[in-house]
């Protein structure tokens, strides 16, 4: 099937993100927005807020070793069994990015906070720990409901932008993520929701009953672009593998800021980028 | 030597630890541990349930990344494996950074589901091959999560041993300090104290714990291989090849 008319190139999906926006990608285990993050870093954005929902990995450490990203908030960010994520470790060390340390639960939350349109929301766990201390931005309160125990709130992260690559799109705007309700959940929490998909569905995936369930509406869906192999170098659940290759390769060559350049140059910006 | 890998060996000790257990949650990374979580499963004839992040198969949850975390919010998760970049002697656990916070002199990548999974998980077991004074220091430089907490702190779970590649601590929960209580084959105490930054308890006589049971040996290195192969192929081939070995 062609891609619908009311489908976008993936540069003009990247280029609806300004300059200092709140920007929420899901875990990248399974398949991430990664075509759509080579066109964000050519358009050239800056001073992105990123939240990685909860962890981070390939995407996070692009964006930042190009100089996207001014504040990085996540539980954690890592290349998995290809080792630390080179530039994310440089970028902390250097002080060029500002972290917020958090832990899985408390993203999952605090974007689910925002999804029910709540201010905050209370999480168990994180007292005593120097997570909770170097976060100003969280209180520790008296449970209202039970011994006076104390209990850490946060409040709702609400996301300006989130940005996925999911396996379906249908050209009624709908996406199906299986799986992936991180997806669903930052879908519904966040005030735009930019979607890659890797192939279209021929049909209403809202009138299949066996995918409905798992399908994010075109109600919380901005816009949608259509990327085969958009997840690339990384795996798509179901679709194809990880390019384990390459992934080592880059995090051989994002160990020097010159290595990231090379690395940019020709897969980012070179004619060999894929889209 | 006796006819069993290291691998093996650990993979009986934490299979120990969870026997019994209704579910057992295995992180990203965790080779061994899965081993141990598939191995426990395949033996309890239903009763136990491992679920593997990152399995297509022997993972049972299907709702998104938070319901892991929902789920032992709940305290129905009954044991999961952290590790960390530093571990001191009263269980807390670094996997943040060394050096002054944020800048660290080395930067980890992060806390992941600890400060919260810590608390919530009646038995959390420390799992970290590398025997070092690096690892094991005196105090941590970063909390990622704490070891104990204060009365009125609200807590269910936390650390139930620590395993290296050297020995097995148990962690005592009212004194807030390791106690040793088995070596590996072919490692001394004397080892283990040169090697670890903090102190610990230590009764008069510490021996070996038990070798593989053959039936369990038997199970790793066929069903567990197997099963523990779709999601780390390559630990698979090359630390449990013997496996592949027909005997």
């Amino acid at each position: 099937m062609a891609t619908p008319e009311n489908y976008i190139s993936v540069d003009a999906l990247a280029a609806r993100v300004p300059d200092g926006a709140l920007l929420a990608l899901p875990k990248e285990e399974g398949g991430g927005a990664m075509a759509a993050t080579r066109a964000l870093i050519r358009r050239g954005v800056r001073n992105l807020h990123l939240v990685c929902v909860p962890v981070g990995g390939m995407q996070a450490d692009l964006l930042i070793g190009a100089g996207a990203v001014a504040i990085i908030e996540c539980s954690g960010v890592s290349l998995g069994e290809f080792g630390p994520a080179p530039r994310f470790s440089h970028a902390v060390r250097a002080g060029t990015v500002a972290i917020r340390d958090a832990t899985c639960q408390a993203i999952y939350s605090a974007v689910q906070a925002a999804e029910k349109g709540a201010p905050f929301i209370p999480i168990r766990g994180l007292i005593g720990s120097d997570v909770l201390k170097h976060r100003t931005d969280w209180k520790v309160i008296e449970n209202p409901f039970g011994g006076g125990d104390p209990i850490v709130v946060l409040p709702a992260i609400k996301p300006d932008f989130a940005l996925a690559h999911a396996r379906l799109g249908d050209r009624y705007g709908n996406v199906w993520v299986g799986e992936r309700r991180e997806i669903t959940i930052l879908a519904h929490a966040s005030n735009q929701t930019l979607i890659t998909v890797e192939e279209i569905y021929d049909g209403n995936l809202m009138e299949n009953e066996q995918l409905i369930g798992n399908t994010i509406s075109s109600l919380y869906v901005t816009a949608l672009a259509h990327a085969p192999r958009g997840a690339w170098p990384l795996d798509l659940t179901g679709r194809y593998v990880r390019d384990d290759a390459h992934i080592a390769a880059y995090a051989a060559a994002a160990k020097t800021e010159d290595g990231f350049r090379a690395y940019l140059a020709e897969h980012v910006f070179g004619t060999r980028a894929a889209a | 030597m006796a006819d069993y890998s290291r691998e093996e060996y650990l993979i009986c000790v934490l299979a120990r630890m969870l026997t019994g257990l209704n579910a057992v949650a295995v992180g990203t990374a965790s080779p061994i541990p899965g081993c141990a979580a598939l191995l426990v499963q395949a033996e309890s004839e239903g009763r136990t349930r491992a679920m593997i992040l990152g399995s297509a198969v022997h993972n049972a949850f299907n709702d998104g990344g938070a319901e892991l975390h929902d789920r032992a919010a709940q305290g129905r998760i009954d044991a999961f494996f952290l590790g960390g970049g530093q571990i001191d002697g009263e269980a807390n656990i670094n996997l943040v950074g060394i050096g002054d916070y944020p800048q660290s002199k080395v930067r980890f990548p992060g806390s992941f589901g600890s400060a919260f999974l810590y608390f919530m998980i009646p038995r959390v077991i420390l799992f970290r091959e590398e025997h070092s004074r690096r690892v094991f220091v005196p105090k941590v430089d970063f909390i990622s999560a704490p070891g104990w907490s204060p009365d009125g702190v609200y807590r269910r779970g936390g650390p139930y041993a620590l395993v290296t590649s050297l020995c097995v601590f148990l962690f005592d929960r009212t004194r807030h300090r390791f106690r040793l209580d088995s070596l590996h084959p072919g490692h001394s105490l004397e080892e283990v104290r040169d090697n670890t930054g903090f102190d610990f308890d230590c009764p008069e006589s510490v021996g070996n714990a038990p070798p593989p049971e053959p039936a369990r040996i038997a199970l790793i290195r066929t069903r567990v291989a197997r099963e523990i192969a779709e999601v780390y192929p390559q630990f698979a081939k090359t630390r449990l090849k013997r496996a592949a070995t027909p005997s």
